[in-house]
């Protein structure tokens, strides 16, 4: 059975349920009954016309429960056996429930869980292992996010920035359980490029493909951390490569620059060096110097300290660092790096074991570990 | 089946036999380390009697309720009095000798000089539904 057809329908077929009278809540909730069935189904019996076979059985499934539900007022719904909407309007519908799926009015979280459930077509079940709690927490979380949005009308126009934030959290989650929630942000954010001309919706999408080609070489065979200057190089992805920077030059030809053009042609830039010696680190400083401008994010600051380290030398880039707050998150270890380029081994290893303490996850707090316990075997010689 | 929490602790468990922080080992060291800890998981996994394992970050916060309308009372971090954990590992066995048995063998992680670091874990069982049939 195609589960990845079936997820690519999910939200065409939510669309067409909603041409047809039904609410977004009672919709979303019929398709993933039809999802459900169709799993069961279709390795045995197959269907001729898999998106036909959804859209009936997740109709069905929706007057079945229309009709169960007496307490709720009569729907008005429209007749059965209309036509498919053209593929023009089917694009739209796409859209629509992106931005109902990122509506301002929710929080991250049930953002994300509705992103996947309603545009990604994956189960509950999936979402809930994804982010590791439990299914019923899960569920109440995308329930309680379809109440919210209950009041939305399903073509009101949305803001794609919102849709572009969710899409980046879901990308950076990365991966755990049976689901790659980095590969599924890149064929959603694939899908919303091919729906929508937006220069910043390429800029993500370019940003995905640079970073996911990177992802064979970013951990060791021991799960271990390997930062991009000690990567094997040689396992990057070219053809994600290639395919991340013709995205990205041409959302750039388009001369509307913004966060994430800024930050994929950083990461493009990285791409292109066959050697960390070769990395053209002036025009990443540049490209950190229209990220400040855009962002102002005092993170982006951090990073392009560790930049103006490598492109003006390490005092150059503990400069910059100087004027930032120490509290960001992973400025010892920026601090750390720098004090160990500008010959002061002592207080990097100092650094780094403090960085260590507030690592947000395991594998760097390893790293960071290691780092310091490379610098204090070297200092005991 | 009887589940048992095994607990780790950054501070208020007695000295470890082979007390040296870890960023005075050597990276090797720290290496063989993680290994052990991982190899240790999975065999359980393939044993069937894994649970969950979870590592917490040493930053922590006593927090109490300070009465209506007031926010929460926040102290701490205590610098060195406070019992702190550093994490855990569920495991679910049969027997409370068991138990102790994987306990055991989770202290004998190797350390400092490639050596086990004899650290006291704590073996606490769960307290779990009452069963169906009680007289």
């Amino acid at each position: 059975m195609d589960e990845a057809l079936l997820r690519t329908l999910t939200p065409t077929v939510i669309g067409i349920l909603g041409r047809r009278g039904a609410d977004f809540a009672a919709a979303e909730d019929a398709v993933q009954d039809a999802l459900v069935e169709a799993v069961r189904v279709w390795p045995d019996d197959p269907p001729r016309d898999p998106k036909s076979w959804l859209v009936t059985v997740a109709w069905r499934k929706f007057l079945d429960a229309a009709r169960a539900d007496t307490s709720r007022r009569h729907r008005e719904v429209r007749a059965e056996g209309e036509p498919l909407p053209g593929p023009g309007e089917v694009a739209d519908d796409t859209l629509q429930l992106y931005f109902l799926c990122a509506h301002p009015s929710l929080t991250p979280a049930s953002a994300v869980a509705l992103t996947l459930r309603a545009v990604g077509g994956l189960t509950t079940r999936q979402i809930a292992q994804a982010y590791l709690v439990p299914e019923a927490t899960m569920a109440q979380r995308i329930s309680r996010a379809k109440r919210t949005t209950s009041d939305v009308r399903f073509n009101q126009p949305g803001d794609v920035a919102t849709v572009l934030r969710v899409l980046y959290l879901v990308f950076n989650e990365g991966y755990s359980g049976d689901v790659d929630l980095a590969a599924e942000a890149i064929r959603l954010t694939r899908q919303l490029a091919a729906t929508t001309n937006h220069e910043e919706v390429a800029g993500l999408l370019a940003l995905m493909l640079l970073h996911h080609a990177r992802r064979p070489a970013r951990t060791g065979p021991d799960g271990r951390l390997v930062p991009l200057a000690e990567q094997d190089r040689s396992l990057w992805n070219t053809r994600l490569i290639t395919e991340g920077i013709d995205v990205l030059q041409a959302a750039l030809t388009r001369d509307r620059l913004g966060e994430f053009q800024a930050q994929a042609a950083i990461a493009a830039l990285h791409a292109d060096a066959r050697t960390t010696e070769e990395t053209d680190w002036v025009q990443i400083v540049e490209w950190y110097d229209e990220l400040v401008r855009l962002t102002d994010n005092p993170v982006v600051r951090l990073n392009r300290a560790v930049a103006v380290g490598e492109a003006a030398g390490p005092r150059a880039g503990l400069a910059a660092l100087a004027v930032l707050d120490p509290a960001l998150p992973r400025h010892a270890a920026a601090a750390a790096y720098l004090h160990e380029r500008d010959g002061d081994p002592v207080t990097a290893a100092r650094l780094y074991a403090e960085a260590a303490r507030s690592a947000p996850n395991l594998p760097e707090r390893d790293h960071l570990t290691r780092q310091a316990a490379r610098l204090n075997a070297q200092l005991r010689r | 089946m009887a589940k048992y929490l095994l607990l780790k602790h950054y501070r208020g468990a007695p000295a470890s036999v082979n007390d040296v922080p870890m960023d005075q080992w050597t990276p090797e060291e720290i290496s063989a380390h993680v290994q052990y800890m991982q190899d240790f998981a999975d065999r359980l996994e393939g044993t069937g009697e894994f649970v969950d394992s979870q590592a917490l970050s040493p930053e922590g916060t006593f927090v109490r309720y300070d009465g209506e309308g007031r926010p929460p009372v926040t102290d701490g971090p205590f610098a060195e009095t406070k019992d702190l954990i550093a994490g855990w590992m569920v495991i679910d066995v049969e027997t409370y000798e068991r138990a102790l048995e994987l306990a055991g063998e989770l202290s004998a992680a190797p350390g400092a000089g490639g050596k086990p670091i004899h650290e006291w874990l704590e073996v606490r069982p769960f307290l779990v539904a009452p069963p169906t049939i009680t007289e």
